[in-house]
């Protein structure tokens, strides 16, 4: 497959989707089943491009292998924009997923969603989700990425939202996108701060220049963590975790594509792909971030009852495994695991629906000895949560063991054990979770006799995509299973080899860019002269990703510029060491949480009321996730309101007073003015009026019509005449 | 005791002023056609007197017989307007006549 025809491929991937959306939006009302085959099929080719792009980069085999496609979008003189793909192994990774994920939700809601009034508006919003996605997935620049990333955003908004008229439903989306806002602003902090450093938005351009020192120090460092608030946000990292939870108000659907494919992916792959932006201190701030939520959501999913919300805090908590990763400066495993968690997460979610189809309830007390009667989403949802257990064999076995083995050596490299201790603790806690959700619901007595009796096997729509799933979910690490580095995974993702792709770029753009030419800074690495050596390090390799996190936090982490193969064989010698201790405790935490949840929930030797019982103040902690929402509520809720009203009060006391006070001035200096007219103005020509009208008054008695009295008046006049001319 | 010309003029004024005081204050406007006549002929008095004791001539008494033609015509005339008056105001009042006010 020749590079145009790759490009072609990933182009009609992006638009399928948008098309279905088009098509199911404007016309699907009209059509036969309201359309409903017409995002399945359009889903359908694009799995099939998909799937060519996978084989054309399985036959490369070369994870450094890029395809890149741009145009100018807009050209502003002094600052050009252009949209373009880039395609990679990651990317064709990627597009596998969401291509898969999507097209089996897309089969899957044909029978979940069946007879909603509003079916053909549902598959026309997760066209449009899936198109978002692929967006960000295909996006070969920043700005392309934000803009596909708010797409993400508002086409989750529509879906959780889909029930708007549960009020529950309107809170979460509300919730969901607000809680997505707070992340985005950071991300976009973080992409103009590496604009204005660098002066581009190119993902390739960007790493040359970052690695030619363009941007260093604390500005990296915050536009790092400024980049990673996207991913807090959107892959629901605490503290902003607290919408995933409430997104299950979606239809299980689009919980399962939220949670698997699109949306929450979406934080993990971009911090994957930008990984050269990130310095070693942003990837502290990410690896405790990681850590952490991994924990505590792991804490949380072990009291709750609603099947959807227990699976929503294990999201939580793999994505948290997923950013640990990240944050350990191993992005290929965090790839590794998001791939192979989409497949299990999937089918789990996708199984919680046909559960939920069956018995019209999400809440576990009401379920229970559903494995006779739904056979097929019982063995799958079994599959999946061995899978997510850990259980060697399966997919996320490897993927959780790859991330574990390397926060252990990044730990033992750079002294921070604590999130190893709280990833292993994680690791030990979820199969207990998971095994709970087994027992409770497929195992044991019915509790709800009248719901046991109507539950039934969901129709073939529904199990094919469960079926499918449970495939992918054994097979998603290979045949045998493997970690990363040697699995079919090498050959389309390793860490980026930066000072390669800034040779490139220099090579690219002959004059070299001003932040190249004073490249004569202390750093050893650095130099032009170590760069191949350096390069060609952390490849395909037996070590691949353990290469990583040296490659990426030495230079930084340790100014001192020590011979670079004495410190990779080091770090190759302790990730050896790491992988394997992590290996045997993985295994060790997994069987004992799988035997401590066959022993409380199956056997019942244990009594979990007696132990809520026994610890009630942990429990309320747990069972109020740790009080995060009463939290915002207390501070950021009431900070805002407070600050709104100190708004409202200025508007009213300042703002209001200034309008008021112009208002009252005018109608003084108008009070006055209407004085002066009407005793001055009005009283002249009143007065004129007056002197006029009692003139005329007083003339007009001497007017009586009568002849006499003008004759009397004209006898006077002679008389006077008379007595002036003779007498004076 | 000699007659002579301050009596002709005193008889004469005495006649003028009762015919201006007819003119002036009486309401019939039949009475102010009298006190006119009454003027008019004591300016023939008036007349006849100057021409009989300062000209010695006849012009006095011409312009007297002269008079005594125009006060008929006079008569003829505010008669006639009399006649109107009374056919509009149904009286011969002279004070009913004053719309000229209004």
């Amino acid at each position: 497959m020749s590079d145009q025809a790759i490009i072609t491929a990933a182009i009609s991937i992006l638009l399928l989707p948008l098309l279905s959306y088009a098509l199911t939006f404007f016309f699907g009302r009209k059509l036969p089943r309201k359309g409903d085959f017409i995002g399945v099929t359009l889903m359908g080719l694009a799995l099939v491009q998909a799937l060519r792009i996978f084989i054309a980069f399985w036959r490369v085999g070369d994870p450094a292998h890029r395809v890149e496609w741009a145009f100018t979008w807009l050209d502003l003189g002094g600052f050009r924009l252009d949209a373009g793909i880039l395609v990679d192994g990651m990317t064709a990774v990627m597009l596998m997923v969401v291509c898969i994920v999507s097209f089996l939700v897309h089969l899957y809601s044909t029978g979940y969603m069946h007879g909603d009034r509003r079916y053909e508006r549902f598959f026309a919003f997760l066209g449009f989700f899936t198109f978002s996605m692929l967006g960000i997935v295909l996006a070969n620049n920043l700005f392309f990425l934000y803009v596909f990333w708010e797409l993400v955003g508002l086409s989750s908004y529509l879906l959780i939202g889909f029930f708007f008229h549960k009020h529950s439903a309107a809170n979460a989306n509300k919730k969901a996108f607000l809680t997505n806002r707070v992340g985005d602003w950071g991300f976009w902090l973080g992409i103009l701060a590496f604009f204005t450093a660098t002066g581009t938005l190119n993902y390739l351009e960007l790493f040359a220049q970052v690695h030619a020192g363009a941007i260093k120090g604390p500005l990296l460092a915050w536009a790092g963590v400024g980049l990673f608030m996207g991913c807090v946000g959107k892959s629901a990292q605490m503290p902003l975790h607290i919408w995933l939870p409430d997104a299950m108000e979606g239809p299980t659907p689009v919980s399962a594509l939220i949670h698997a494919a699109t949306m929450v992916a979406a934080g993990v792959y971009m911090v994957a792909r930008l990984a050269p932006l990130f310095g070693p201190d942003a990837l502290l701030v990410v690896l405790y971030v990681g850590a952490v939520t991994a924990f505590i959501t792991a804490t949380i999913a072990l009291v709750k009852t609603d099947i959807k919300r227990v699976l929503a805090f294990s999201t939580l908590s793999q994505l948290g495994y997923m950013v640990m990763s990240l944050g350990a400066g191993d992005s290929v495993n965090a790839m590794y695991h998001l791939t192979t968690h989409a497949m299990f997460k999937a089918l789990l979610f996708l199984g919680a629906g046909s559960v939920i189809h069956a018995v019209h309830s999400q809440e576990m007390p009401d379920m229970g000895g559903l494995r006779k009667k739904m056979p097929i989403t019982f063995w799958t949802f079994l599959i999946a949560t061995l899978a997510i257990s850990g259980v060697p064999l399966l997919s996320g076995f490897y993927s959780k063991d790859g991330i574990l083995g390397s926060v252990l050596a990044f730990g033992m490299l750079e002294g921070h054990y604590l999130p190893f201790i709280l990833g292993i603790t994680a690791a030990a806690l979820t199969p207990f979770y998971m095994f709970r959700i087994v027992f409770l619901t497929f195992f044991g007595q019915p509790r709800d006799h009248h719901k046991f009796e109507h539950a039934h096997e969901s129709g073939r729509a529904m199990t094919i995509p469960l079926i499918a799933l449970a495939v992918m979910s054994v097979i998603a690490a290979g045949i045998p299973g493997n970690t990363a580095d040697k699995s079919w995974f090498r050959k389309f993702m390793v860490a980026y080899d930066v000072p390669a792709i800034a040779a490139e770029y220099q090579a690219r753009h002959e004059a070299p860019p001003v932040v190249v030419a004073h490249e004569d800074h202390p750093h050893g690495e650095a130099a032009p002269g170590t760069e191949p050596a350096h390069g060609d390090q952390p490849a395909r390799d037996e070590h691949g990703d353990h290469a990583a996190p040296g490659d990426h936090l030495a230079p930084g982490a340790h100014g001192e510029a020590h011979g670079a193969h004495g410190h990779d064989d080091h770090a190759a010698h302790v990730h050896h060491t790491a992988h394997i201790r992590a290996m045997i405790m993985s295994i060790l935490v997994a069987t004992l949480g799988i035997g401590a949840s066959w022993w409380t929930y199956h056997r019942r030797r244990v009594n979990p009321a007696a132990v809520q019982a026994r610890l009630p103040g942990a429990h309320r902690v747990l069972q109020g996730q740790y009080f995060f929402d009463e939290l915002y509520a207390a501070t950021v809720y009431r900070l805002t309101l407070w600050w709104s009203a100190v708004c409202a009060a200025f508007d009213r006391i300042v703002i209001d007073g200034i309008v008021n006070g112009t208002g009252y001035l005018t109608r003084l200096v108008s009070w006055v003015s209407g004085l002066c007219d009407r005793f001055l103005v009005d009283g002249a020509v009143n007065g004129v009026a007056a002197v006029l009208q009692g003139a005329g008054e007083g003339l007009r008695r001497v007017q009586t019509g009568r002849v006499q009295t003008y004759l009397v008046y004209v006898s006077a006049s002679v008389l006077v005449l008379i007595v002036i001319y003779r007498v004076l | 005791m000699n007659i002579g010309l301050p009596h002709f003029l005193t008889v004469s004024a005495a006649l003028f002023a009762l015919g201006l005081f007819a003119v002036m204050a009486r309401r019939n406007t039949v009475a102010i056609l009298m006190g006119v006549e009454l003027m008019l002929n004591a300016a023939n008095v008036n007349f006849v007197a100057f021409s009989r004791y300062v000209q010695h001539g006849i012009d006095g008494q011409i312009l007297a017989a002269f008079v005594i033609v125009l006060a008929a015509a006079e008569a003829a005339v505010a008669l006639a307007i009399v006649l109107a008056l009374y056919r509009n105001y149904g009286s011969v009042h002279a004070d009913t006549a004053q719309s000229l006010k209004r």
